[in-house]
């Protein structure tokens, strides 16, 4: 095995910056797939065990549709195909006037593949919920919207705040599929190093230690904002 | 001009070549990474605390990792390591093993904690050996317990696969976008790829939650 090392190609000029640009990316893709991703999986979360059929029906199937479905795949629906069936002039829209196309398409499809991720997480955190607690506000005779918002969801966000985090962490991870709809976030930055200088080994070794090193803050982050919550009735 | 689906036909062999190395892929990936769990779920649980935390570096590192990267490290490294080129199949082949392997082990790990602590102890009271108590006591049962969570991965992992896209190695998705370049077809042959995932993926988690419900009666 041979291998010519030099790890001071890492802070010279210009693949620092690559770096530095790329781990940008990815921490802007993440949290604005991960925003879309608890707004939207949240609602379709509630969706699914609203005792209305029609309505549970169709966000169980958002859920199924979109986790049946490789989130690369989607990625590429998103960017290649969306635009050529969508109406015309949204479809115009979106390859001639959309500011950082690749970057939007990544952000949106990575936000849409990931609500279904926590909608199920949202289902369950409300279903794990005893049933007397729902009963009861229906007894007093506070309406479906009521019980929601006065006692179901109060309870059950407590119980998927430590998943909602984990997924950022996935979502992070998952942000590395950008690369292959032309986003330069770390991934796709540690792939052009190693390219262009041949020190492939070190590139690669600069991007894992950023991801674990992002990875453990945020866990860490994660576990200080546990403790400070409320334990489960 | 052909059609859409004149031109799926037409391409189908090439296309089912991809859908098999898929599958292949999948498989092998699948029996290796759950035995590589197995030795780190129990090196885990040891008594050893040395052991224990390799096992436990070993999973956090390749569960902090994204795939895509850990493809890009294994496509590198294994010829480099080997000393000759040796196409892109294997070294997906390791990189995928080493990184699912991480995610059987929480699987497995959390289905040998399941069993109850009593069935050991009660192994070990009757006589039996650390190994004999594991192979007829504990894991039998672990892995009822685990089974429905193991598929789920598997589905996942057939889904990951698709990354290998990456590295240019020809699976389905990767030999659809072939055709779909080729022919100028992109939006007909990307709504093929998604509908044909869609298929087995969903399909397959139907069949793991019918066995779900049998199993947990």
């Amino acid at each position: 095995m041979e291998y010519n090392w030099d790890w001071s190609i890492l802070v010279q000029e210009p693949y620092l910056w690559w770096l530095i640009t790329g781990t940008g990316w990815t921490l802007a893709v993440s949290a604005a797939a991960w925003c879309i991703a608890v707004v939207l999986g949240t609602l379709i979360g509630i969706a699914r065990t609203l005792p209305n059929r029609f309505v549970a029906g169709i966000a169980t199937a958002y859920t199924e549709l979109f986790r049946n479905v490789p989130l690369l795949v989607q990625l590429f629906l998103w960017y290649f195909v969306a635009p050529e069936i969508l109406p015309a002039p949204m479809g115009h829209w979106i390859k001639r006037d959309l500011p950082l196309p690749e970057f939007a398409t990544a952000v949106v499809g990575l936000g849409l593949y990931t609500a279904a991720r926590v909608s199920i997480q949202v289902r369950a955190g409300i279903q794990s919920l005893r049933r007397g607690l729902a009963m009861a506000g229906y007894a007093q005779g506070m309406t479906v919207a009521q019980v929601y918002r006065h006692i179901l969801l109060p309870v059950a966000f407590r119980v998927v705040i430590p998943p909602f985090t984990t997924e950022f962490l996935t979502v992070f991870k998952n942000s590395s599929l950008a690369l292959t709809i032309g986003v330069l976030e770390l991934t796709a930055q540690s792939g052009q190093i190693s390219e262009y200088s041949f020190h492939s080994f070190e590139a690669f070794t600069a991007a894992t230690a950023i991801y674990i090193l992002i990875t453990m803050t945020v866990a860490a982050a994660m576990s200080l904002v546990e403790r400070r919550l409320p334990a489960v009735a | 001009m052909m059609s859409d689906l004149q031109l799926i036909l037409q391409s189908l062999p090439f296309l089912l070549e991809g859908l098999g190395l898929s599958l292949l892929l999948t498989l092998l990936v699948a029996v290796g990474g759950i035995l590589m769990a197995l030795v780190l779920a129990l090196l885990r649980l040891s008594g050893n605390r040395a052991l224990s935390t390799l096992a436990a570096t070993y999973v956090n590192f390749f569960r902090s990792m994204p795939l895509i990267l850990v493809i890009f490290w294994f496509f590198f490294l294994v010829p480099l390591v080997i000393g000759r080129p040796v196409g892109s199949f294997y070294s997906a082949l390791i990189a995928f093993t080493l990184f699912e392997a991480a995610h059987y082990t929480e699987i497995i790990r959390a289905g040998i904690l399941s069993v109850s602590r009593g069935q050991g102890w009660a192994a070990a009271a009757t006589g039996l050996t650390y190994g004999q108590s594991l192979r007829y006591v504990i894991l039998p049962q672990a892995f009822r317990n685990m089974t429905p969570l193991l598929l789920t991965q598997g589905i996942i992992l057939f889904q990951d696969t698709s990354l290998v896209f990456v590295v240019s190695l020809s699976d389905f998705l990767t030999s659809v976008t072939i055709v779909a370049r080729n022919e100028g077809r992109l939006v007909s042959m990307y709504i093929f790829a998604a509908v044909v995932y869609f298929a087995i993926c969903f399909v397959a988690s139907r069949f793991v939650h019918q066995f779900e419900k049998k199993a947990v009666r």
